[in-house]
């Protein structure tokens, strides 16, 4: 199952730092994306793309997940060589993510 | 419980105009506020000043005034906007022309300035957050740096009894708490009220991101209506409960799901949440639909504002020359890749200078890598592009003219050629004492 069937996603960028928000479509999956979506499944996903730490913040009050990727930019958006400077796209590459259907929902 | 109504009537420099007079007609707002500074936008300004004196605001604030000030002025609706970038006076002048032009004599715009602190940073050496380098290595190339200040001096300006309200470098959610603070009169300590104030501004600043704009996903999550988005109202309660709504009939959505997504657009630690006037924490916050397009925010507060405030430093970082071409049809790809391989070698052959270099395909990898493309089979059309960092502009134009020329010297059926060549102006970050940041009021009258 790819993260998309699953949750919604936006991309924010400041600087050279992007956060990319998982929000769970039905709240009562928050649980299983906690489990599935983790700092390092998100953090291979884009191997070629962010080249510094990532951190998750979890929100359950609105079911949602907050990952901040450091040196993810090209080195920021007012001097990157990138066609998407911001990293706008970032969350749609994001919601490909697979989901393993053997976790527990 | 008395409520305020607060409409954003843009969330960028280059916003559409008409969803913001709609706002102001038929939105029976209290308040219109346009946030249209972008990090970099202030430094460009700065140098647009720099060649004229008069210059240096934003763009569409002639178009803008013009289109919302007599609605404003017949409706009583306060306008506040940071669209003074790097000469707020001259933005107050400007207005008070059109209020004259328009015969809305004793209308009362208000300048806030005091956020240009470049006298400083030259001044005293400071750290670079970013790169952690000296803004003395800057030297010359340093274009502006600009304190985010915080709602005091707008509500200042509102005390005053200003109209409209102008500002440069200020945290874009003041722009939206000051009205509150003002009306409600919070005071300048109550973090938990300040912290609701910041969800307020953070969600209705960029304006039709909450209302279905940079949202709709056709199939997964559809949004009715993005030709005529309408702009954000925040009905704001005393206590600091949010109402997210828009204008009945205009297009768009306000939904739990647009709701949350804003609000952690451009977010880190939700917990702590950097402000001039707050240290916010959303962390807590909870969101529900209650009626159509209408959807309540609550639970967001906050704690003690730190000493420093970010200071936004713009400098000529370098040049950026830029090239793309197309190719369509059987082997468009292999084409593609052909041209990228002859600029490489071109501009290996030619000694041009340049710091990074970056080889894309349009279509295959140019977002996100060659990775996760592959397999996805072929495009009918690809578009090659070339960019590369450099010193100087004239070396930067060499690029894009080793673009050009593959028209008669490149792979078969290359068209649709473009280049550029621009001065990069980039921004980093520096935390400045309060004490060093000294934000004035100036009112002009029609």
């Amino acid at each position: 199952m790819k993260l998309r069937e699953l949750a919604h996603s936006r991309t924010g960028d400041k600087g050279n730092i992007s956060n990319i928000s998982v929000i769970a479509f039905d709240p009562a999956n928050y649980e299983r994306l906690r489990r599935s979506v983790t700092v390092e499944r998100v953090k291979a996903h884009f191997v070629d793309i962010v080249k510094g730490e990532v951190v998750r913040y979890e929100l359950p009050r609105i079911a949602a997940l907050n990952f901040v990727m450091h040196d993810a930019l090209g080195g920021g958006v007012t001097r990157s060589l990138a066609l998407d400077a911001h990293g706008k796209s970032l969350s749609s590459a994001l919601l490909d993510l697979d989901i393993p259907d053997d976790e527990p929902a | 419980m008395r409520t305020i109504r607060i409409g954003a009537g843009a969330g960028y420099s280059g916003d559409r105009i008409e969803p913001a007079v709609e706002l102001a007609e038929r939105g029976d707002i209290d308040y219109l506020v346009f946030e249209c500074l972008a990090e970099r936008t202030i430094a460009l300004a700065q140098q647009a000043k720099m060649k004229n004196p008069a210059a240096g605001y934003d763009p569409l604030l002639a178009a803008r005034m013009t289109a919302v000030l007599p609605i404003c002025r017949a409706k009583r609706i306060k306008i506040v906007t940071n669209m003074g970038a790097a000469n707020p006076e001259a933005a107050a002048e400007k207005t008070v022309e059109i209020a004259r032009k328009l015969g809305l004599a004793g209308l009362k715009v208000a300048a806030v300035t005091g956020d240009d602190v470049v006298a400083a940073i030259r001044e005293t050496p400071r750290r670079l957050e970013e790169t952690g380098t000296s803004t003395t290595d800057l030297g010359n190339r340093l274009v502006s740096a600009n304190a985010y200040v915080g709602a005091a001096p707008i509500v200042e300006a509102l005390a005053k009894g200003a109209d409209v309200v102008i500002t440069g470098r200020a945290a874009d959610p003041a722009l939206f708490m000051a009205p509150l603070i003002r009306e409600f009169g919070w005071a300048m300590d109550d973090w938990d009220r300040l912290g609701k104030g910041t969800v307020v501004g953070h969600l209705l600043e960029c304006a039709g991101q909450v209302t279905g704009g940079y949202f709709a996903d056709p199939g997964v999550k559809d949004v009715g209506g993005l030709g005529r988005l309408g702009f954000p109202i925040g009905e704001v309660s005393e206590d600091g409960t949010l109402v997210v709504t828009k204008v009945g009939g205009s297009g768009g959505q306000v939904t739990a799901q647009t709701v949350k997504e804003q609000l952690l657009y451009e977010l880190h630690d939700p917990a702590t949440y950097f402000q001039p006037d707050v240290i916010a924490d959303f962390s807590q916050v909870e969101v529900a639909e209650i009626g159509p397009d209408r959807v309540r925010v609550t639970g967001g507060t906050g704690r003690a504002r730190s000493d420093t405030l970010k200071v936004s430093v713009g400098y000529i970082d370098s040049y950026i020359g830029e090239g793309q071409i197309s190719y369509a049809g059987p082997g468009a790809v292999a084409r593609g890749r052909l041209a990228l391989d002859i600029v490489r070698e071109r501009l290996a052959l030619m000694a041009v200078k340049t710091s990074e270099l970056r080889f894309d395909l349009i279509g295959i990898d140019a977002l996100h890598g060659a990775a996760r493309s592959a397999g996805a089979g072929e495009p009918w059309e690809v578009r090659a592009r070339i960019a590369g960092r450099t010193d100087t502009l004239a070396e930067a134009v060499r690029i894009g003219n080793e673009v050009e020329t593959l028209y008669t010297n490149g792979p078969a059926g290359g068209g649709g050629a473009v280049k550029s060549a621009r001065e990069i102006v980039a921004v980093q970050s520096v935390l400045l004492p309060r004490a060093l940041v000294g934000a004035s009021v100036q009112i002009l009258e029609a």
